[in-house]
């Protein structure tokens, strides 16, 4: 590799700019506005509180979101892995519930838990904790056997297994899992605000489009988007910190 | 602690026909018993059996103390402690060395500072001073190998279980792996049982050698081998000499096996 990793993030990020720089060339800046004055209407909207709350708000929705996903998630998943009676059970449940689309509950959820913060919250679990969950038990189920054998052969007992073990073999699955609930996140939220809400970039999005401010939609989308990479990055930087025997 | 093991009627049936025959033999407390026989032939089973890993279908290991004070057991000592390598180490890796190095220490409750200082000495007894922050993925092949000697020796066990540990490395790392699991073991009173298919590796390392074959698996030859761990050892006329004769009962009790197949089923003697 010829060049380091920050530069050739800039010059992708040049490169989308460009991109992006030519589509609002051929389709009128009502469609798609320039990125310079979106950029600058992004960087204007950095300094307004309104702007803040909105992303305050739809990070929060994430975060929360996403704790209590892996919360439960992630000690169900290792209990599928680890334990066959259990997987015998619920396995089935899971996997005939998994391809079923969590968005389209919304409406459910409103009528279940009211027009508040928890149906939008709940939905956002519910996405991406059975990614959490299948992707643990995923790796759960393959971690080899030999490392168990091992840790018996010291006479270690269930509960000293988990701890040295089972949780931290798994650790780089959840990992990876959160990386990929990450962008389903930011997608459900962006429905799960867009309805009933007058707060969170989700709503900000649809209330510019509704008024037919296409740049400030694109402020929402930046805003939305800047959400996304910094929990991706979090995830990495997570990595390091917590799966530092893979790093290369 | 020393223990001797005595084996009576050891068998091992997983139910489709038996896999060991009823096998009977003591161990002396420190003693080296190296076990080789084809791949698939019963000898990790028997490794199993030995180390209580797995039930026998009919027989029993015992362990007895042999020792003189043997009259006033401790009760907490009264079992012999065993520990093992594995033929893939089974070193975690995410745990680095010295993490991996305590965790035989940790499982038994030991103090933090205790749990190190231990570490530390067993570090430099293993050549890895130096090591602990380090992956067990970013050492050798050899120092994986030592390190999980280490594990397995730090809480001082009465028996140490072998399952072909050395079987990934090459032949002179091998080779020294072998004289240092000798050095380790005679700093120690801990009996070893090895489980091998390398002649030169049983040899080498085993006081006695059984020679396991058939199917289901028997003692095809017990071998004594008292000049095992004297010094130049492997240059030794008698080396090679026991060598071939090692080789020999291989080759006998695979004949064995093939007449054994005949009488029992056409798929097996077509093997």
């Amino acid at each position: 590799m010829k060049y380091k990793a920050p530069i050739r993030y800039m010059l992708a990020f040049v490169a989308l700019c460009l991109a992006w720089q030519a589509g609002s060339l051929s389709l009128t800046r009502d469609v798609l506005p320039s990125p310079g004055e979106t950029f600058a209407l992004f960087l204007q909207a950095l300094g307004s509180a309104a702007f803040w709350k909105d992303m305050g708000m739809s990070a929060w929705r994430l975060c929360l979101g996403l704790a209590l996903a892996t919360g439960v998630a992630f000690p169900a998943g290792l209990l599928l892995g680890h334990c066959r009676k259990a997987d015998a059970i619920a396995a089935p449940l899971v996997f005939l519930t998994y391809p079923l689309p969590k968005v389209v509950l919304l409406p459910v959820f409103f009528t279940f838990l009211g027009l508040g913060d928890a149906p939008r919250i709940f939905l956002l679990a519910l996405a991406t904790g059975y990614q959490i969950l299948v992707i643990v038990r995923g790796t759960a189920l393959e971690l080899a056997p030999s490392y168990r054998v091992s840790f018996r052969s010291m006479g270690g007992t269930p509960l000293q297994a988990l701890r040295h073990v089972y949780i931290p073999a798994a650790l780089p699955g959840l990992l990876t899992a959160l990386k990929v609930a990450c962008g389903t996140a930011v997608a459900v939220l962006f429905l799960a605000e867009s309805f009933a809400t007058r707060s969170g970039l989700g709503f900000r999005i649809m209330d510019a489009w509704g008024r037919g401010d296409a740049t400030d939609m694109f402020v929402g989308i930046l805003g939305i988007s800047a959400l996304g990479l910094a929990l991706y990055g979090l995830c990495c930087l997570a990595e390091r910190l917590f799966c530092p025997w893979r790093a290369p | 602690m020393n223990f001797e093991f005595v084996v009576k009627d050891l068998s091992k049936d997983y139910g489709f026909g038996p896999v060991l025959d009823p096998l009977s033999f003591t161990l002396a407390a420190g003693e080296r018993l190296a076990v080789i026989g084809e791949s698939g032939c019963g000898k990790s089973t028997l490794l199993r059996l030995l180390s209580g890993m797995e039930k026998p279908s009919r027989g029993a290991v015992t362990a007895r103390r042999s020792d003189k004070n043997a009259a006033s057991p401790v009760k907490r000592d009264s079992r012999p402690r065993s520990a093992f390598v594995w033929q893939n180490l089974g070193l975690f890796p995410w745990k680095n060395v010295l993490a991996n190095l305590t965790l035989p220490l940790e499982l038994a409750g030991l103090g933090k500072r205790e749990r190190e200082a231990k570490a530390r000495a067993m570090l430099d007894e293993l050549g890895l001073t130096g090591m602990d922050a380090r992956w067990p993925a970013s050492l050798s092949g050899g120092q994986r190998q030592r390190l999980a000697l280490g594990r397995a020796l730090i809480a001082e066990p009465d028996v140490l279980f072998l399952d072909e540990p050395f079987s990934a490395l090459d032949a002179l790392t091998r080779e020294r792996l072998q004289e240092f699991l000798l050095v380790l073991l005679e700093r120690r009173l801990c009996t070893m049982v090895l489980v091998t298919h390398d002649i030169g590796e049983a040899v080498f390392l085993g006081e006695r050698i059984l020679v396991l074959g058939g199917r289901p698996a028997r003692a095809a030859a017990w071998l004594e081998n008292p000049l095992s761990g004297a010094p130049g050892w492997r240059e030794h006329a008698a080396f090679f000499r026991m060598s071939r004769q090692v080789h020999a009962a291989l080759r006998n009790a695979a004949a064995l096996q093939n007449t054994n197949g005949k009488d029992r089923t056409p798929a097996d003697a077509a093997i």
